[in-house]
């Protein structure tokens, strides 16, 4: 799924359609969405580099990770960062992004000590002020890929920090205009869901075309990790499910499920069928009573004759349906007994009178003969 | 270096990796390590333990500290039985202490700006002016909560304040620790935005919590230690570390649940 999410991305938009937008969003059960994000970073660059997407460049606006971080992400995955400033740019929100660095640097003056960033980087200072973040990512859109009709997609990392700085409307605003802006191929971003109100991350759904959620592999019953790490909470620190909820134009909603791997190289996807049955077996509540089948139990079970089953084979069927008389079916029930005696082994009653006087069942009352 | 007796703590932390090598950096540089407690359990000791640490970490390091909780005197009776001056540290211009107990940002009632932007010039400056000497370098924040209650109970000016701080890390290759209660953002069973977005910044995540047993003699507690792994630039899986603490007169003792042998 997560291939069909970069092939949408790649893609882009058709003209005169919104952008396709997708969220990437997590909870702190299961904090893997940056893994996701970057995952969908280095496949879409690699797709750029390689001229097979729409968009001809990546603008990321950083306001989780510095761009030093990008640059060494993107280097080691084998990305030539010294050839990169044709097709990237990196929106620097996370150094000095409410200005207080700027005082400081010009009272102290001090030189800039950081270390070597070789990914083209523009500063932001005024992150609250998303107007001008709307105008800044669109001209260093424009300044990638030229004034032409080459487009160019939008990384935000982290949707969180901007919710943070500024209103969901203003967040809103700035996404609905970089999904119609006309430059625009693709936005992708990420939300952290636990930390914003409900109403806020659903606003933010409606707007992309697709969801992308990383949830706990395991749900724990308090809802938090087990202290002393039940092997539960364990799984849950190199797995998660990655569920995508994508819309078509027409309205379609599809939802898929995948299972996330995190590993020291990557991330990886695996169906979900390809779980094995332990897992899900080990779900299951414990209780003392056996809710599973063992194996022998299950032929033995299948193995059992059910009522009327045995009828049918070969034999005529019986079933007595109360309408015809006992003597009519006399003569009938031979077959019947001598069936039974073949097979006596499955059983039978045996029944002697004891006396003569001890009369066969009759309607008569047992008891009229005392005299109460 | 004077001690090789590393524990779990150590080891859960990362540090015992950097012995005798002076050239490797701190374990602990660039990284945001969120210490988390409650009333039950303190887990101040954490931070003594990670301030003495940093001291013999490296020949030149050093650490800026901002107290909000106890006063430096403090620090240096509980520093001097862990076997660490803190004073000569002082003296030798390896320690900045900031006292910001009596720290308020001016305007009472409403949220302001400026008072936690100067608070990070003088972070800054301080950082600059070590940096130059190119030392490894720790911030130690010794409680958020104060900080809050500094800055007048706005939240957001608080994560604007660590997110400054943490852009050191990346800058300056700074160590920054951090303590805070997790009970006080507790609301109706629901923990507020803060603390969850401070996790999500975290690197390496310390809870201490009491024994769900209850007080016990032997055992004070339990620390569990989330490790992100997010230092190598690269993508990894989250490591823990869980164990049971004793806190002595002169050090921690970390165990393994039911190992400690009297």
């Amino acid at each position: 799924m997560a291939d069909s999410i970069c092939r949408t991305l790649r893609d882009g938009a058709l003209e005169g359609e919104l952008a396709p937008t997708l969220t990437i969003k997590d909870s702190l059960a299961s904090p893997f969405a940056f893994h996701v994000f970057s995952h969908i970073l280095l496949q879409l660059s690699s797709h750029v580099i390689a001229q097979k997407s729409q968009s001809q460049g990546i603008v990321i606006v950083a306001l989780s990770r510095s761009p030093s971080f990008y640059a060494a992400l993107l280097n080691m995955n084998g990305v030539d960062v010294a050839a990169s400033n044709k097709w990237i740019h990196i929106l620097d929100c996370y150094t000095d992004p409410l200005g207080w660095k700027d005082k400081t640097r010009k009272s102290v003056n001090a030189t800039d000590c950081s270390p070597q960033i070789s990914l083209p980087t523009t500063s932001f200072k005024t992150v609250k002020d998303v107007d001008k973040l709307f105008s800044v990512i669109t001209e260093l859109g424009r300044g990638l890929v030229g004034e032409n009709k080459a487009r160019f997609c939008v990384a935000i990392d982290s949707l969180s920090v901007l919710l943070r700085h500024a209103s969901l409307q203003s967040v809103a605003g700035l996404l609905s205009d970089l999904r119609g802006h006309d430059q625009v191929s693709n936005i992708f971003g990420l939300l952290h869901s636990d930390l914003h109100e409900e109403r806020a991350v659903a606003a933010l759904e409606y707007m992309s075309s697709m969801v992308a959620s990383v949830d706990p592999y395991h749900h724990s019953a308090d809802g938090q990790k087990g202290f002393l790490g039940d092997s539960f909470s364990q799984q849950n620190l190199t797995k998660g499910k990655f569920n995508v909820r994508s819309k078509r134009r027409n309205g379609r909603v599809r939802v898929t499920c995948e299972e996330l791997k995190v590993e020291p190289g990557g991330i990886s996807f695996a169906s979900v069928s390809s779980v094995d049955g332990t897992a899900i077996a080990g779900l299951l509540p414990k209780v003392q009573f056996n809710l599973q089948l063992s194996e022998k139990e299950r032929i033995d079970r299948s193995n059992v004759v059910l009522p009327f089953e045995h009828q049918g084979n070969g034999r005529p069927i019986q079933i007595y349906d109360g309408r015809r008389s006992l003597e009519e079916s006399n003569s009938e029930a031979n077959p019947i007994s001598s069936g039974k005696k073949e097979d006596s082994a499955m059983g039978e009653i045996i029944y002697f009178r004891d006396s003569d006087d001890e009369m066969p069942d009759s309607d008569e009352d047992p008891d009229d003969d005392l005299d109460i | 270096m004077e001690h090789k007796n590393w524990n779990l703590l150590d080891e859960a932390l990362g540090l015992h990796n950097n012995d005798n090598d002076n050239a490797k950096p701190w374990p602990l540089c660039g990284r945001f390590v969120l210490v988390e407690d409650c009333v039950d359990t303190s887990a101040a000791f954490v931070l003594h333990h990670i301030l003495k640490r940093s001291f013999s970490s490296h020949p030149s390091s050093a650490v800026l500290f901002l107290a909000f909780s106890h006063p430096f005197s403090h620090y240096d009776r509980v520093l001097r039985k862990l076997g660490c001056n803190l004073t000569a540290q002082r003296d030798n211009g390896r320690l900045f202490f900031l006292p910001m107990l009596m720290f308020q940002c001016p305007g009472e009632g409403k949220p302001n700006h400026d008072g936690l932007a100067s608070m990070f010039e003088q972070i800054e400056r301080v950082i600059t002016v070590l940096h130059q000497d190119k030392k490894s370098i720790s911030i130690i924040i010794d409680d958020i909560s104060f900080l809050e209650v500094a800055a007048n109970g706005s939240s957001d000016d608080v994560l604007n304040l660590l997110h400054y701080c943490l852009t050191l890390t990346s800058e300056y290759g700074c160590a920054f620790i951090a303590l805070d209660h997790k009970d006080i953002y507790l609301n109706d069973g629901e923990r507020t935005a803060v603390i969850l977005e401070m996790e999500y910044l975290a690197d390496i995540l310390v809870k201490a919590e009491p024994l769900a047993t209850g007080l016990a003699k032997d055992v004070h507690g339990q620390l569990m230690v989330l490790d992100k792994e997010t230092h190598q630039h690269g993508i990894s899986a989250i490591k823990s570390y869980n164990f049971h603490f004793k806190i002595k007169e002169n050090g921690t003792e970390c165990f393994y649940p039911g190992t400690k042998i009297q």
